[in-house]
This record gives C-alpha cells, structure tokens and sequence, in this order.
C-alpha cells in the first residue's frame, strides 16, 4: 500500500525535475550557470495559474489534445514496473497497452496541432508521425526479445529478466535492444540528435512546433506530460541497463532516483556533444534501432 | 426458431425491393416505406443472429428447390457471427440513404439503387447461411450482380462506368475460380454439400489445389493486396452508403468463404498458415502505404480496407498454424483476432463512409485538399469521424484495439512457452506495429485536412451538418465502436461459440477466449482512463477558466490565407517518400527558370501498383498482340456468314470417315 503511494507520488511529482537536471547539464557543459534545477515546477505552477489564449480556428480538438495525452501517459505510468518495485497495474498483454497509449497520445497531439491551421504546426505533425513510424517496430522487436527470454507476456516481469543474471544465450540480444531503445528513448521524447528541444527556428522543430499556439493551463500539461513521458521511457530504459536492487525499500527508491538522475545527466551530455540530424537523417538513425533490435531477435531464433 | 427469423428478414429485404419497384419514383414516402422494411429487417434478421450467438442450437433445414439437388440451408455460429454485420449495415444504410440520396433529388437513380440495396442484403443472406455449393453461388452471383449495379449508380459519369467494368471483371473471374472449386471440391467429397468431410481424406495434391482456388476466388473478392485491383475504384465511386456496405459488409464475404472452406479440413498443412499469414502481412502494410499517397477521401478509406482485410488474413493464417500444429490457445487467438476484426472493420469502416458521405454531401468533394475546417460546420459527423478514425488505428480504448490485441496474443503467444525452437513467424508483430502507425499518420493526415484548420475552397465554407437520418447511423456505429472497446467482455461468449467447431482433430473442447485474454482488465483500464480523461477536462478546460481568442500564430505574417495551411498531401510526403520503393508518386511540376517565375502549379497522385502498374499495360500489350484479327471483324454480314459456314464445314467435316476413304484409296 505504502509503496502504491510512493509510486505514484513519484510519477506525479519527480518528472519535472529530470527537465531541470537535463537543462543544468547542458549549461554546465556550455559553461554557463544555467536555470536552477527546480525552475520546471516552477514554470509549470506559474502556467496553471495562467488564463487560456485560443486561436479562433480551433476546436475543442485543440482542448482535448494536451489533455487526453496527459491522460494516456499517466494511464502507461501505472503499467510499468519502476526499479525493485513492481507496476501498479499488471495483466497479460499490459505492454502492448503501454505501446499503444502512446499512440493514442501521438493521436491527439498531432490532431491538436493541425487544429490551428498553422503551417508550422502541420510541419512538426508529419515529422512526428513519420518517425514514430520507425521507431514503433523498434520498440515492437525489443519486446519481442523481452518476451522470448522472459516467457512472459506481462511488463512487470518482462523487465525483470536483466535483474535475474544473464545467461550466456541472452546477453548479446539484450546489449543490442538496450541500445536500440536508447535511440528510441532520444526520438519518442524529442531530444537531440532527433529533435531539439530549446531551438528558435519553428523550422527546424519536432515537438515545439506542434504545441506553438498552446499556452497557459494547456501549455503547463504539456510540459508535465513530456516530462513525464520522459520518465516512463527512462523508467524502462533503466531495467534494462541497470537492474540493480538491495531488497531494502529505503535504499531502492532512492536507488532508483539517483539512477534516473544520473540517466538525465548522460542524455544532457548526449545533447551537449552531439549536434541535430538534419530531418532527412534523422530515418537513417531510426532505421539503425530497428536493425539493433531486430538483429537482438534473430539471434534468438532457432 | 432463429433461422426463421433469419428468413423473415430475408423476405423483408426482397420486399423492400419489390416495394422500392414498385411505387412512385420520386416520392419520399415510397423511399421511407421501404427502409422501414429494411429496418424491419435488420431488427429480425439481429434477433434472429444473436439468439444463435447467445446460445441455440445449430438449425438445418432443406432448401426447397429441386434443380438445386436436395441442397439444405443452416444457421450455426459462424453464419449468425456474419450475419450481424450484414444485417446492420443493410438497416442502417438504408436509413442513411433517405438523407443521403434522397428520391427528390436523384428521381433516375434512387429507385434502382434501392432496389438492388434490398437484392444485395438477400442476396450476402443465403450466401452466409447456404450449405450446399449451388446456394452458396447463387448467393454469391446475387450479390456480385446487384454490387455492381450499385457501383455504376451514377453511371452518366465516366469514372462510375470504368470502376463498375473493372470491377465486373474481377468479379467474374473470382467467381469462375469459384465453379472450378466446387467442382474439384464434389470430385473430392463426392458431393456438393459444404459439409464437414466424415473421416475421408482428401489428397494431398488435390488438397493443395482446392486451396489455391479457394485463395484466389475468395481471396478476390476479400481484396487481398495483389488481388485488390478491383477495389479502390469501385469503392471510391459508389454512393458512400453503398461503399459503407461494399467494404463493411461484401469484402467479408471472401473471408467467410475461406473461413467456410477451411472449417471444413480438419488437418490442414502448415504451409497454409504460414502463407496466409505472410500475405495478410505484405496486404496490411501496402494496403495503409497505399491509402497514405491518396488524395480523394473514400480511395483513401478503400485501401484502408486492404489494409484491414490483411490483419483479418493475419488472424486466419495464425488460426490456421495453430490447427496445423495442434495448438488450441493459438486457435482460439486467432481466429478471435480474424472474426473479431470482421466485426469491428465493418463497424469502423462503415462509420467513416458514412462520414465521407455526410462531407462529400455537404461539400461536393472529395479532394482533402479542398476541404477543411468542417468539424465547425458538422460537430456531429466530426465527433463520430474521430470515433472511427481513432478505432480504425487500433488504439485503446475502442474497439480496433481489442481485436489487434487478440492477434499480437497469438504472435507473441509461441515466444513465451520457453524450450527451444523460436520460429520467425513473430516477425510479423513489428510489421502490425508499422502498419498501426502508418493508420494513425493516415487518419491524422484525413482528419486534420477534411475537419480541422480552416476552410481551404469556398464549398468548404458554406458545408452544413448532415440531416437527422445521416446523422443516426453514425450514432449508432459510433457507440457500437466504444462499447466494444470498453465492453470487450461481451463478445467472448458469440466468439467462442463461432470459434468451438475448430478444435484440433480427436482434441478436447478448444478453451475460452476469456480464459487466454484479460478482457476485464482491458474494460477497466478503458473507463479509468476515460475517467481520468474528464478529470483533467473539469480541472483545466472548466467554464471558470478565462478565455482569450485570437488568429493563430503566424510567425508574424500578416496576412495569412487559408491556402497557406500544410495541406493533406504534404503532411504525407515523408512517409510516401520513405516508401517510395512501393508507390511511385508520379508528380507534375513546372520547373522555374526566370528570375521573376509566373504561376507554378505541381501535381502528384499514386497510381495503384497492380491495375495501373500490371495489368492494364498486360491487357494493352495483349490487345496489341491480337490486332490482327481485326481484319476478320470488318462488320460485314457477309463475312460473318462466310464464318459461320466454314465454321460449320469444318465441324462437319470431323464427322467424315476419314479412316474409311483413306483405306480405300490407298487399298486401289
């Protein structure tokens, strides 16, 4: 019961702060003071408080959009398993509804930003649907893996397989979907080399472009649900490169929130010494995930 | 007492012909009296459907008709479970046709496409329930010959004429595949009955060969991806009504046929799964590709029939493997995934032709590119488009979701039982993922340019909301899409009932779908999230919100136009031009050359890979090859006559004894 609470307390309330550990990272490696680590929740409270301003083009598509997204999100947050503990909701069959709500969410984003009839939002609309094309079977022949050397058909134990010990047949395959992810972890959550998340050229943008005309209270979602989609992701990416537990709840949370800390550090860093793929680069990437992964499966099959 | 009332409503749609026929051809009255009759019909033809799926018996009865040889009619699961959709489409679009194409306005028209609307729902009717091969054709004929009279509604438009005379053909060439099936098939049992075969064993070769044809005839008609030639066209110019009803309802007819055939063969070879699951894949996936590079709105939803039609096909072939390898769960998973899809296709499906209707009604296009911004103009067909557009890509929580669900189940189903032996089959898994986000770019790409931003031609702006009777239909197929999306429970007891008569040879009862899926979990965690979903609606889209309206943001241009908005075909480039491979996007563009350019224009379209790539430059190539019998086709009587008599002599010239007369010549 305790520990229900303490999950979802964290999904509520860590997310933000990986924005501001990420967007730290950055300024120290640029050699500037940067924002103070805490400024996310700040600007998230400040934009709640906020009135709304709506394009008179819209509809209540444009409302809905951040809304039913944030709803897709945290409904994923209650089927995966974070550190030593395990989900809060598990079944048979729980990943595909994982995969699937963020589908759902793309959905509404993308729908919200055609709504305001802007060019650029359309713009950033179509990227997200085409690289989610490709990363999509990525994610699809790493849970091909997870399921072939778990036996299982369920999340929560599915990511457990690192925990176990790795026998000699399922290291490579999980080496190899760990760093598929990790593309597919940088693309799903817009950071460079994919997308860059603090451009100024509504050109050159993924994810910022399809929420330019969102502000105030539906702005303040957005933020939080990126962040929290981060979260999820990172959650996931973390069982499988560092499945480390003690069997003590007071070491694993924070265990697990120092592993996530870190994990923000390390896309910071991504982000500090890599530069943005051009947009007709950005497939050649996510092709190579889908081949990581899909090699992962070839070679358990026999 | 089911079949019965499966036969009442049959009646009923001959009599709603008949009374279409028969009274004045421009009267409302006359159009209402006989979908009252359809209503009538789908009510009794339900009924009558669901009473079997919800637990009576099997019924069979003799089908009066002597030149038919002592053929029967039945109702056991599986033709109650095809019965609903065709029942329900057959009332609902009836309806939708009062608003849609109204008598006044279409005086030359209206009449017969009622008449053949009521024949079509005869006609799909004793297919489905027939149990003996000439039934069973004249069923299939019925429906074949009043589709197409259907397609060539408005046949004064050239682009009706040419799709009705493709689609003729394809037809016709599926249903002489079809009597060569019969055929080898009594050659085979020793009867016509499409009964199960009692202990005989069939050859192997002649197994292999009454599969192929039963592929290929049914495989037509279901518009399986090579075989699909004839289908965008048809669909795209029919009356929305009638394209709901033709890719809803009439494509399902060749997975019935199949499904018929193959719960027939109680031990199939592995290869037949393997290889319809393989072509269901490369269906889905080309089939969605090939919707994306389309301009015209009901083209588009045609190729996503391809596209559904291949993740049916990828139900039956696991289904089918699973039969072959005696694996019950993979049985049961299967074929849920395959019938379920049925259902919910025709659902989804009709639902959004019916959107396209209401659209094409109130805006007279169907160029994405020329219309915009109606959910303003239409909330209610907007609000149910959404409905479907979502279900139709498979996302949680409707009912697209569910049956896609059932079919991941089965491909993942073999990885988890451990031990050695991992075939590659699960690699269809990621393809079923692709193909789900090519739908969602799709349908985003369609409901962004038809529904959102604003208006992009002048008959856009002036579109209105579709009248009460359109409007019904699409209520109705909506909610059917969320209940069975948050309800899944409901449908296991009318799938395990279709399902039971597939278990493995000499095996125990095949177990329940509930026992293998976590429905429960899957409708809880559906009305969570809605919960959750009006949650954040009150708390941040609540009435005391303050609320600004201005334009949207233009990157500071001051005078923006609606033309300027990113239109359909450039949300899809990309992804065309990442599958350009399979599409070869022809595009027309003036090249600019002066420092000072006039006017551009550019054009693109997506041919269709098989009719435009294949067979049409075959069939001219053909038509070169055999010009020279055109010097015997001068139109003369004369030489028709001379024909005639050669033709004659000739004929009569093999009954000379030419043994006799050389024996005798020689014997001098």
């Amino acid at each position: 019961m305790i520990e229900t609470a303490i999950h979802i307390l964290l999904l509520a309330l860590f997310p933000p702060l990986l924005l501001g550990v990420i967007n730290k990272t950055k300024a120290v490696f640029a050699g500037r003071v940067g924002p103070p680590v805490l400024q996310s929740y700040l600007d998230i409270a400040k934009l709640l408080r906020k009135g709304m301003v709506l394009s008179s083009t819209t509809t209540w598509i444009f409302v809905a959009g951040p809304l039913v997204t944030l709803s897709a999100i945290a409904g994923a947050g209650l089927l995966i398993p974070i550190g030593a503990f395990p989900a809060i909701l598990a079944f048979k069959g729980d990943f595909l509804l994982f995969a699937y709500l963020f589908a759902l969410a793309r959905f509404f984003t993308t729908s919200a930003a055609l709504d305001t009839g802007s060019s650029f939002e359309g713009m950033g609309a179509a990227r997200e649907v085409t690289f989610s094309v490709l990363s999509e079977p990525a994610l699809f022949f790493a849970f091909l893996v997870l399921a072939r050397i778990s036996s299982s058909l369920s999340l929560d134990s599915m990511l457990r397989v690192p925990a176990l010990g790795l026998a000699v047949g399922t290291t490579a395959p999980l080496v190899l979907i760990a760093l598929g992810f990790f593309v597919v972890l940088l693309a799903e959550t817009c950071r460079i080399p994919v997308d860059d998340p603090a451009t100024h050229l509504e050109l050159t943008m993924i994810h910022e472009v399809m929420v330019l005309d969102h502000c105030g209270p539906l702005f303040g979602v957005i933020l939080y649900s990126a962040a929290l989609k981060l979260f999820l992701l990172g959650a996931f990416f973390l069982h499988l490169v560092a499945p480390y537990s003690t069997g003590n709840p007071l070491i694993d949370w924070p265990l697990f929130a120092a592993e996530m800390l870190a994990l923000c550090v390390v896309i910071g860093v991504v982000e500090s010494i890599t530069a943005r793929l051009r947009m007709r680069r950005v497939p050649y990437l996510l092709v190579s995930a889908i081949l990581l992964c899909g090699s992962a499966f070839i070679l358990l099959v026999r | 007492m089911s079949l019965e009332l499966v036969l009442a409503a049959m009646a009923l749609a001959i009599s709603s012909a008949a009374a279409a026929l028969v009274l004045p051809r421009a009267s409302s009255k006359a159009q209402g009296f006989s979908a009252i009759l359809m209503v009538s019909s789908m009510i009794s033809g339900l009924a009558g459907a669901m009473m079997r799926l919800f637990g009576h018996a099997d019924s069979l009865c003799g089908f009066p008709w002597q030149a038919a040889g002592g053929s029967a009619i039945g109702l056991d699961a599986l033709s109650a479970f095809f019965l609903v959709p065709i029942f329900l489409i057959g009332g609902l679009g009836s309806v939708y046709g009062m608003g849609y194409w109204r008598r006044e306005r279409h005086p030359r028209s209206a009449r017969p496409l009622e008449v053949f609307w009521g024949l079509l729902v005869a006609g799909l009717c004793l297919l489905v329930i027939a149990r003996h091969a000439m039934a069973f054709l004249l069923g299939w004929e019925v429906m074949a010959l009043s589709a197409f009279f259907l397609v060539i509604t408005e046949d004064f438009r050239h682009e009706s004429r040419r799709a009705g005379f493709i689609y003729i053909i394809g037809t016709h060439i599926g249903i002489l595949v079809l009597f060569a099936f019969f055929v080898l098939w009594r050659k085979a049992t020793g009867s016509y009955s499409l009964m199960p075969i009692a202990g005989e064993t069939i050859a192997l070769g002649t197994m292999g060969a009454l599969f192929l044809l039963a592929l290929v005839g049914f495989g037509i008609k279901a518009g399986l991806m090579p075989l699909h030639f004839w289908l965008p066209g048809a669909h795209a110019s029919a009356p929305s009504h009638v394209s709901a009803m033709l890719s809803g309802v009439v494509l399902k007819m060749g997975v019935y046929g199949l499904l018929r055939f193959l719960s027939l063969i109680e031990d199939p070879p592995a290869i037949w799964g393997v290889l319809i699951l393989a072509l269901g894949a490369a269906s889905c996936v080309l089939g969605v590709v090939f919707a994306l590079g389309q301009h015209d709105m009901k083209r588009l939803l045609a190729y996503h029939s391809v596209e559904n039609i291949g993740i049916i096909f990828m139900g039956m072939g696991l289904a089918l493997m699973g039969r072959s390898s005696g694996d019950p769960a993979l049985i049961v998973l299967g074929l849920a995934g395959c019938l379920l899809h049925v259902w919910n296709h025709s659902l989804f499906k009709s639902l959004l032709f019916f959107g396209a209707g209401s659209v094409l009604h109130a805006a007279h296009t169907r160029e994405t590119d020329r219309l915009g911004g109606l959910a303003k103009a239409m909330p209610w067909t907007a609000a149910t488009f959404l409905v479907g557009a979502v279900a139709i890509c498979g996302l949680p929580p409707l009912n697209g979701f569910v049956s896609e669900l059932f079919i991941y189940f089965g491909l993942f189903g073999g990885l988890t039982r451990g031990g050695a032996g991992v075939s590659i089959v699960p690699v269809a898994a990621p393809l079923l993922a692709v193909t789900g986000a090519l739908a969602l770019a799709c349908f985003v790409k369609v409901y962004g340019a038809v529904f959102l931003g604003l208006p992009r031609s002048p008959a856009a702006r002036q579109a209105e909301e579709a009248t009460l009777s359109m409007r019904f239909p699409m209520v109705i197929l909506a909610l059917a899409c969320v209940l069975i999306g948050v309800a899944p429970g409901l449908t296991v007891l009318p799938l395990d009932e279709a399902i039971a008569p597939w278990k493995v040879a000499g095996g125990a009862r095949l177990p329940s779908l509930a026992s293998l899926v976590p429905l429960d979990a899957l409708g809880g965690f559906a009305l969570l999230l809605a919960v959750l979903c009006a949650f954040l609606f009150l708390v941040f889209a609540g009435k005391d919100r303050s609320r600004a309206v201005k334009g949207s943001w233009d990157c500071g241009y001051a005078q923006p136009t609606p033309r300027m908005q990113y239109t359909a075909s450039s949300f899809a480039q990309s992804i065309v031009g990442l599958f350009s491979w399979a599409l070869r996007q022809r595009v027309k563009r003036m090249p600019i050359k002066e420092s000072f350019p006039r006017a551009a224009s550019m054009q693109s379209h997506v041919d269709d890979a098989v009719l435009d790539g294949i067979l049409i430059p075959a069939f001219r190539r053909l038509e070169g090859l055999s010009s020279w019998f055109r010097r015997f086709q001068q139109g003369l009587a004369q030489d028709y006559i001379l024909f005639i008599f050669i033709t004659v002599f000739l004929l009569l010239s093999t009954l000379l004894p030419v043994k006799d007369i050389l024996a005798r010549i020689f014997a001098r």
